[in-house]
């Protein structure tokens, strides 16, 4: 198929797309560094200096830093766990012959196609509200004082509606696997003596490991950077119980106006989401070959 | 201990009727094929037997217990499914040890027969494979293996051999016979192809829309079939039929002839024809004769030296002659 000449040539055309995704990617990258090496707050415009590692101490020692990386792990830990065992139960569930089918399939998509920052005014407002939300009148209709979901555990409820966004994605990517899997295979361990649970375990699991490792990688790249969520719900609060690493750079840059030390923020997450993939590659990447 | 019988077992899907209702006895130690075209409920037959399929009606006995309501793995039963369905991620060893596994069998003792078994089947050799690292014929012995370290009652093969090639075929074939031989377990097999069927059986059951044809060994069917559906199935190449004036001589609606009961002759014969094509196979040379009838396929000896445009003469052997009723059935 491939000679040289056709091998040549295919580098060659698709070298501008590679030339403009470069570009794309390492300007940003690079006025990012450049940034983070520079004093440069907007309220004192015109006094920019080269600092050196002084933005990433600052950054590094910020009080608020630590919280945010614990903060961090446990909002994308809490809705990847959520999202791929959820999305197994429902892809399981979706599985099955039943009426109506079709309509509950589109239905349980409908979350992914809802802006983050519409569904999290929707739970914060409609669903999470101690006064006004479903939640609330719940509580007192069986005569319980209403729980304040956002100020009394924010972190947990913005992983809760994370993972209400999220578990679409899941649950599609594990249910087209599931539908994949050869039913002869089934049959043959119903055959074999394997109950449902062993069937799961040792024939459905295996098959299913590809589409899990892909929907555990994704969703990590995507889920290091929630930020709308917490903008609209918390605000990164009460205190810092659900400021995240992203949050911390909004704050840094947009709400203490020091650019400087925001772009080393900025420099930081890239390092730890690096360290975080090749953590996950090694783990589970070896699913992904053939 | 392997002895199956079907009473009136009926599979519908919906408002099909997939299965009329079927008797059919099965011996133990036989080896029965359920032959027929494609479409006609072979497989869906042998799910009905394994438990794969719930039946609509009738009763399932396994050696002499009603497993009508048996789950799959109650039945006793092994499979080698048309597909392998074997589990790619695990090896070969872990392939055939599954089902010990599941029967929570000492792992001595697991391994001390899937190595037996892997000794039978020629797959010592492959035991750290992977599935997909077989070729077709090996995929073809681990999913026997798989179903032999079982023990089971019967053997159950849905067309096991489709997905390989001619020579492979042959070869598996023989294989499959011989494991017969020395197992001396009941094994079903279902097929489209009646060169297996023929080649294999001790009892042939020939199906068509569901329904049972015909049962019987391979060289009663041959010699004595039924109705016109088996005659024209039995039989490579297919017999000939006439009808019309000629057929009305022998007092019968129509009248079969096999190609291997035909003389041909260059001189002299009761009906004559041209040669349309000749396919010359060394052992045997295949003719399309062109007669008043429409076109005969004659079985001629290897030498025989014919070819298109050639006039011959056709004699049929009267005592090989098969009669038929405007229904189909045989006359006797
Ligand atoms: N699960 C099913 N639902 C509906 N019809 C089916 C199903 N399985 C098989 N059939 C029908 O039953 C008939 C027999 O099928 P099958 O037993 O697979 O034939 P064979 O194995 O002889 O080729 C076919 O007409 C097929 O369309
Ligand atoms: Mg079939």
């Amino acid at each position: 198929m491939s000679t040289q000449a056709s091998r040549t040539a295919a580098r060659l055309m698709i070298s501008p797309a590679v030339l403009l995704l470069l570009g794309w990617m390492i300007i940003p990258l690079g006025m990012t560094l450049w940034f983070s090496l520079q004093r440069y707050n907007l309220l004192m415009p015109g006094m920019e200096s080269f600092t050196g590692f002084d933005n990433y101490t600052y950054f590094l020692t910020d009080p608020a830093f630590g919280a945010a990386i614990f903060n961090t792990l446990a909002l994308v830990l809490g809705v990847l766990t959520i999202t791929t065992v959820g999305g197994l139960l429902l892809a399981l569930l979706l599985d099955q012959p039943f009426w109506g089918q079709g309509v509950v399939r589109v239905l349980v998509i409908a979350p992914f196609f809802v802006m983050p920052t519409v569904s999290a005014l929707v739970w914060k407002n409609m669903f999470m509200n101690p006064v006004n939300g479903v939640f609330a009148h719940l509580a007192k209709s069986v005569g319980l004082q209403p729980y304040d979901f956002l100020s009394q555990s924010p972190l947990a409820s913005i992983v809760l509606i994370v993972s209400w966004q999220w578990l679409p994605f899941a649950t599609l990517i594990l249910l087209t696997a599931l539908q994949s899997l050869d039913s002869e295979q089934l049959e043959a361990a119903e055959m074999d003596g394997a109950g449902p649970i062993s069937r799961f375990v040792h024939v459905m699991l295996p098959h299913l490991a590809r589409a899990i490792t892909v929907v555990v990688l994704i969703q990590t790249i995507f889920l290091l950077s929630t930020f709308a969520e917490i903008l609209v719900t918390t605000n990164g609060g009460p205190g810092t119980a659900s400021t995240t690493l992203t949050y911390l750079v909004y704050i840094q840059s947009l709400l203490q106006y020091d650019v400087g030390t925001g772009a080393a923020g900025g420099i930081i997450a890239v390092i730890l989401a690096n360290i975080v993939a090749i953590f996950l590659m090694r783990m589970i990447g070896k699913n992904l070959e053939a | 201990m392997g002895e199956i019988i079907l009473k009136g077992v009926t599979k519908r899907f919906g408002e099909v009727e997939v299965i009329p209702p079927i008797d059919l006895h099965i011996n133990d130690g036989e080896f029965v094929v359920f032959v027929g075209p494609s479409g006609c409920g072979k497989s869906t037959l042998l799910r009905l037997i394994a438990g794969l399929e719930d039946v609509s009606g009738g009763v399932v006995e396994i050696d002499g217990r009603n497993a009508t309501e048996a789950a799959p793995a109650e039945r006793g039963l092994a499979m080698v499914f048309q597909s392998y369905a074997l589990y790619p991620h695990m090896t070969v060893k872990k392939n055939i040890a599954f089902p010990l596994k599941m029967a929570k069998l000492p792992p001595e003792e697991i391994e001390a027969k899937v190595q037996a078994a892997a000794k039978v089947l020629n797959l010592a050799n492959y035991l750290d494979r992977r599935p997909g690292q077989l070729s077709g014929g090996q995929r073809q012995r681990v999913a026997i293996g798989r179903a032999i370290v079982r023990n089971p009652e019967a053997f159950l093969f849905d067309e096991p051999l489709s997905n390989l090639d001619a020579a492979l075929r042959v070869n598996m074939r023989l294989e499959i016979s011989e494991l017969h031989q020395s197992l001396k377990t009941t094994m079903i097999y279902v097929t489209h192809d009646q060169v297996e069927a023929m080649t294999m059986a001790d009892k042939i059951v020939v199906l068509q829309a569901g329904r049972i044809e015909q049962v019987g060994s391979p060289l009663e069917l041959y010699r004595t079939p039924r109705n016109r559906f088996v005659a024209g199935f039995i039989g490579s190449p297919k017999m000939n039929f006439i009808e019309g004036a000629e057929a009305a001589k022998h007092g019968a609606h129509a009248i079969g002839i096999r190609p291997e009961h035909i003389k041909v002759s260059t001189s002299e014969g009761a009906w004559q024809g041209t040669v349309g094509v000749s396919e010359h196979l060394g052992s045997d040379t295949f003719l399309h004769v062109t007669t008043e009838y429409g076109v005969l396929n004659v079985r001629a000896g290897g030498e025989v030296d014919l070819h298109h445009g050639d006039t011959v003469f056709l004699s049929p052997d009267m005592a090989q002659l098969h009669r038929f009723d405007q229904q189909g059935w045989a006359l006797t």
